[in-house]
């Protein structure tokens, strides 16, 4: 156990590190993306990976959030005002889409949640007068929490990573829980989990609004990072990409979505600079994570190394990042 | 009063009738066996009582209480645990962790979302002593997916044992067994107390004959006869439906 907790020490002190490391402002605003995408995909994985419910709307409720932060500043309020009333708008579409989607499972859940991530991608598009259409709402500043100014890339990669750090620690918490336990067998065995007593419905639909409020949470910081939104944030594109960070990385695992988070991003910002056709790269890389690793980044290396260990001759069980149930 | 009684019970899937006004009274503490030949709705019937599948017309009572129009969830909450004839467990985890998830089942703890789960020392100690009933206490920690069939169908005996069950239903517990491993199970069921009441299905006659206390026949999803064990085997129609004379 101190093992671990000493990996987790060192992790954090490397995540803390790297605005002094790498100094250009253009790498940290990439960290920082990575953070907050980390933050998108654990929240999607919670469906995906713990609830087995697969979901391509949710970069609808990531839009809804980073809209109604944009929406508020503009009207005039401040930025409590604004983060909290993203929350609330959040949660409450949130609800919206659990309420319609968790009707059914499987491809049918899928679609729904793809038509109801469309309607408002449709919304944002359309709905000029309060969206601004195509054109896109600016925001002109960011909050300055406990009066420390976020202007600089430094600053908001900080406060990226420390919002990143509590969702880790809670996705961590809730996967370990009860509920979380819960939620895992009504992705295995829903018929059994009725019979044993529980409400199958209700779980899935807490599950969802936990998913949803990480979603938010990273909805609000994309809308600070980038000091601007447009439909584009609310395509099918942009949930496909999210469901790729969590299956490219391992669904249900922890690690998993946070390195799915790093490769989408890193393809996207980086080598993109390089190869024009960043997303055949993406593809290529994606198809053959299906191909040598189907269970996804982490769970796959971890059992590389394990059967590497194995041919090595020891006989000594190796911890692996291991696959939360 | 009686623990359970199915009063004028049917269902029919399309045109096909699976269940015809089934009657059906089980005292407290009794053991009551359900023959029948394959098809003959054994299942559907035991689906109809647990709530998984809605009659279309008739009642079921638990000890006195109408429980028709009940979600099959809460009748878990009444004291009806049952078992399934398909082993229906949750592979992935750890035979501990199947038989906690049992004993959650029925408790608020299922929904905090904070604490940890290993923690609940009370909770592991209670699907230790639950798993110590079957006999499988010595291999707790081992994941299901590494366990043998017959070790699975004493893991799904120890979840709905670990509910505290005023009526049990076993659908079938000894498919698929060895000769040694029915002979486990049984003596499993033996050892249940008699303030459990049983209701077991099973397709082979002579394995679970003498468990029982009274036996019912269905055939083409109609009680053809109901009575003690020796009225039962004694019956020419038990021998005309089932035993194939």
């Amino acid at each position: 156990m101190t093992g671990r907790n000493l990996a987790i020490a060192a992790a954090i002190l490397a995540l803390a590190a790297v605005p002094y490391v790498i100094k250009e402002a253009y790498y940290v605003n990439v960290a920082s993306q990575i953070l907050l995408y980390a933050i998108f995909a654990l929240g999607l994985n919670v469906l995906v990976g713990y609830a087995g419910l697969v979901s391509l709307g949710h970069a609808g409720l990531f839009g809804v959030a980073s809209y109604v932060v944009a929406s508020v500043l503009a009207a005039g309020y401040g930025h409590s005002a604004a983060i909290v009333s993203a929350l609330a708008v959040g949660l409450l579409f949130t609800a919206g889409f659990a309420a319609l989607s968790l009707r059914a499972t499987g491809i049918s859940f899928i679609m729904i949640t793809l038509a109801l991530g469309e309607i408002l991608w449709g919304v944002a598009y359309r709905w000029i007068s309060l969206t601004n259409g195509d054109n896109g709402i600016s925001v002109t500043s960011r909050p300055m929490p406990f009066g420390l100014a976020l202007g600089s890339a430094n600053a908001f990669y900080d406060m990226t990573l420390v919002i990143f750090l509590a969702a880790v620690g809670a996705s961590a918490i809730f996967v370990r829980s009860p509920f979380g336990a819960t939620l895992a067998g009504t992705r295995d065995q829903p018929r059994r989990m009725n019979a044993l007593g529980y409400h199958v419905w209700m779980i899935r639909f807490g599950a969802f609004m936990f998913s949803g409020l990480l979603t938010c949470v990273a909805g609000i910081l994309f809308v600070y990072y980038n000091k601007f939104i447009s439909p584009q944030t609310l395509a099918l594109t942009a949930s496909a990409e999210a469901l790729l960070m969590v299956i490219s990385g391992g669904a249900g695992t922890l690690l998993g979505p946070i390195v799915g988070a790093g490769i989408v991003v890193i393809m996207k910002n980086v080598v993109s600079a390089y190869i024009v056709r960043w997303n055949f790269m993406l593809g290529a890389i994606f198809v053959a994570i299906v191909v040598f690793m189907p269970e996804g980044l982490v769970p796959g290396a971890a059992r590389l190394f394990r059967s590497a260990v194995r041919s090595m001759g020891r006989t000594r069980p190796v911890p692996t990042a291991e696959r939360t149930p | 009063m009686s623990a359970l009684a199915v009063t004028a019970l049917s269902k029919s899937f399309g045109g096909l009738r699976v269940n015809t006004n089934v009657n059906l009274t089980v005292e407290p503490g009794e053991r009551r066996l359900i023959i029948g030949p394959n098809g003959a709705g054994k299942t559907t019937l035991f689906n109809l009582i647990t709530g998984e599948l809605r009659p279309d017309s008739g009642s079921i009572r638990l000890f006195d209480r109408d429980i028709t129009a009940v979600a099959s969830r809460k009748r878990a909450h009444l004291g009806m645990a049952r078992t399934y004839q398909i082993i229906t467990l949750f592979p992935r985890d750890t035979i501990l962790r199947n038989t906690m998830l049992a004993l959650m089942g029925l408790s608020p703890l299922r929904w905090n979302p904070w604490a940890s789960l290993h923690r609940q020392s009370h909770l592991v100690d209670e699907a230790h002593a639950a798993l110590a009933r079957v006999g499988l206490d010595r291999i707790a920690g081992r994941p299901l997916a590494e366990t043998s069939y017959g070790e699975k169908r004493r893991v799904e005996i120890a979840m709905a044992l670990a509910q505290r069950p005023k009526v049990l239903l076993l659908d079938e517990p000894f498919a698929g067994l060895s000769i040694d491993e029915r002979r486990d199970v049984r003596q499993l069921l033996v050892a249940i107390p008699r303030d459990v009441t049983i209701v077991m299905i099973e397709h082979d006659m002579d394995t679970a004959l003498d468990l029982a206390d009274r036996i019912t026949l269905l055939h083409f999803g109609e009680v053809i006869v109901e009575g003690s064990r020796a009225e039962v085997v004694a019956d020419p129609r038990t021998r005309e439906v089932y035993l194939g004379e």
